[in-house]
């Protein structure tokens, strides 16, 4: 198959063709760039859903029943529930992008969170992929989002990309995602660990999942206080029109809220959820709408775009730039900077400026 | 980065009771550097072909220990190539009779691993078997 056959069959909806694009793309090879030039301008549509959070709170179990969701949102969360937002919801196709740790020693890796999704086994409007994140230490690969443009070339409208066990520092699927659930449950831990920095910072919905075990107040608790401490007091009259709009805070996530002027920022609901029973699925759904509209009409989802492909032209630029910029050095040149950093004659920004100093950009 | 991982789809067809055999392949692959996608228990011959198709995996473990090989194994390999990839090779383990065995190796399996057998055996078939295609 050559690359330009590859784009196309994507494009025509050819499963084997989107798995083979899927692998060159991951392992960075020329026919994957080829093919992702070629599909690029059929990005764009997808709405990208990041869930996130630590090892065994639920994470594939939760991917599982929101893609089973999405596939039938009549069945699942029944017609008097949805009167509010757009009658007959089609059926929206699912991919999903489930990210497992590499092994640092070995460069293995077992893939295993497809063993919670096998309910979505047979069903063609969904496509489950596992990935390694070899060697990235931002929660997700260094190719998931090139993984994730192909996919919503292939015209999947929904793409739920799930992290590794994350923990704290693991924020890179804020960056990618345009919704980002972070997904905890009971007993993980004191309030402390709930001010600390990072994963939930970027939470555009929190979820507390495993609802049924004991400790779920206290870990909502937890979490609101953290939010509470996070978020500044608002003025009265938003906050007023917040209460009389929206009552409690699991309210403040109706659609209704999309209306809401632009300026109003958007506060990160937390929901219970049960994944093993389905318990909150449609709920959370609704939240992810919610933070959708709210993105579409206070202009955050095209902010969100451009910082997105923003990080991405950076990061490519720095790659290529790095790699010129080695071409152009003579013979040993780098190795010797290297041993006089080692020997500590110079520091490592003296090697650098005199490095750039003498190849630098232009010169 | 642009190296190239073998990607093994390790799956139990069938209603087996547990899976410590396929746990112990997936471990041995993995720290023989492989990517090992593993997918529980209880999967029927189209379950694991979906997800070897959506994996593109390079090559697709079994585990039987119900003696339903002879059914299971000729249906996996059947649903592989009719999703056009007849390249993905077919290893098994578990418990197969002797005399099973020519039968299994001459529909296309690679190769059979019972109980007892060193993981140097079927990792260097695998890899052999995978490098070997894509030479």
């Amino acid at each position: 198959m050559s690359e330009m056959d590859l784009a196309s069959l994507v494009l025509a909806g050819d499963r084997l063709a989107l798995a083979r694009t899927l692998s060159q793309v991951e392992n960075g090879t020329a026919d994957g760039m080829s093919a992702l030039n070629a599909l690029f301008a059929h990005t764009g549509k997808a709405h990208l859903v990041g869930i996130t959070g630590a090892s065994g709170t639920g994470k594939s179990s939760l991917v599982n029943q929101l893609a089973q969701h999405y596939r039938q949102p009549a069945k699942q969360s029944g017609p008097a529930k949805r009167s509010g937002t757009a009658q007959a919801e089609p059926e929206r196709r699912v991919a999903i992008v489930a990210v497992d740790p590499t092994s640092p020693f070995t460069g293995g890796a077992i893939l295993g969170d497809r063993i919670r999704m096998r309910d979505l086994a047979g069903d063609p409007g969904v496509f489950i992929r596992s990935m390694a994140t070899r060697g990235s230490l931002g929660g997700i690969a260094a190719a998931t989002g090139a993984v994730v443009q192909v996919l919503d070339a292939a015209g999947f409208e929904l793409i739920l990309i799930e992290t590794v066990g994350a923990g704290q520092a693991e924020v890179d699927i804020a960056r990618l995602a345009h919704t980002t659930i972070v997904v905890e449950a009971p007993g993980l831990g004191d309030d402390i660990q709930a001010i600390k920095a990072g994963i939930l910072e970027i939470a555009d919905i929190l979820v507390v999942n495993k609802a049924d075990l004991p400790g779920v107040e206290n870990t909502e608790r937890a979490l609101r206080g953290s939010l509470g401490l996070a978020q500044p007091p608002r003025p009265a009259s938003q906050s007023i029109r917040r209460v009389v709009h929206h009552g409690q805070l699991v309210a403040s996530i109706e659609p209704k809220r999309a209306s809401a002027p632009p300026d109003q920022a958007w506060s990160p609901p937390i929901l219970r959820t049960i994944a093993l029973d389905g318990t909150g699925v449609a709920k959370l759904a609704e939240a992810i709408a919610a933070h959708r509209a709210y993105l579409e009409s206070t202009g955050g989802w095209g902010q969100r775009e451009r910082g997105r492909l923003q990080t991405e032209l950076d990061l490519l630029l720095q790659n290529r730039l790095l790699k010129d910029f080695h071409s152009h050095l003579e013979q040993g040149e780098y190795a010797r900077a290297l041993q006089g950093v080692l020997e500590r004659r110079i520091s490592p920004f003296q090697a650098v400026e005199e490095l750039v100093d003498k190849h630098g950009i232009g010169s | 980065m642009s190296e190239r991982k073998i990607r093994v789809l390790i799956a139990k067809p069938g209603l087996d009771g547990h899976d410590r055999g396929a746990k112990v392949v997936a471990r041995a692959l993995r720290d023989a550097g492989m990517e090992v996608i593993y997918t529980g228990l209880r999967q029927t011959p189209e379950m694991i072909a979906e997800a070897a198709l959506q994996e593109d995996v390079d090559a697709v473990g079994l585990s039987i220990l119900s003696g339903a090989h002879m059914a299971l194994v000729p249906r996996v390999l059947e649903l592989l190539k009719a999703n056009g990839q007849e390249h993905v090779k077919v290893f098994l383990g578990g418990i197969v009779p002797d005399e099973d065995v020519p039968l299994l190796l001459k529909m296309g399996v690679i190769g059979i691993y019972g109980p007892g057998t060193l993981s140097d055996n079927y990792v260097n078939d695998i890899r052999k078997a995978v490098v070997g295609s894509h030479a």
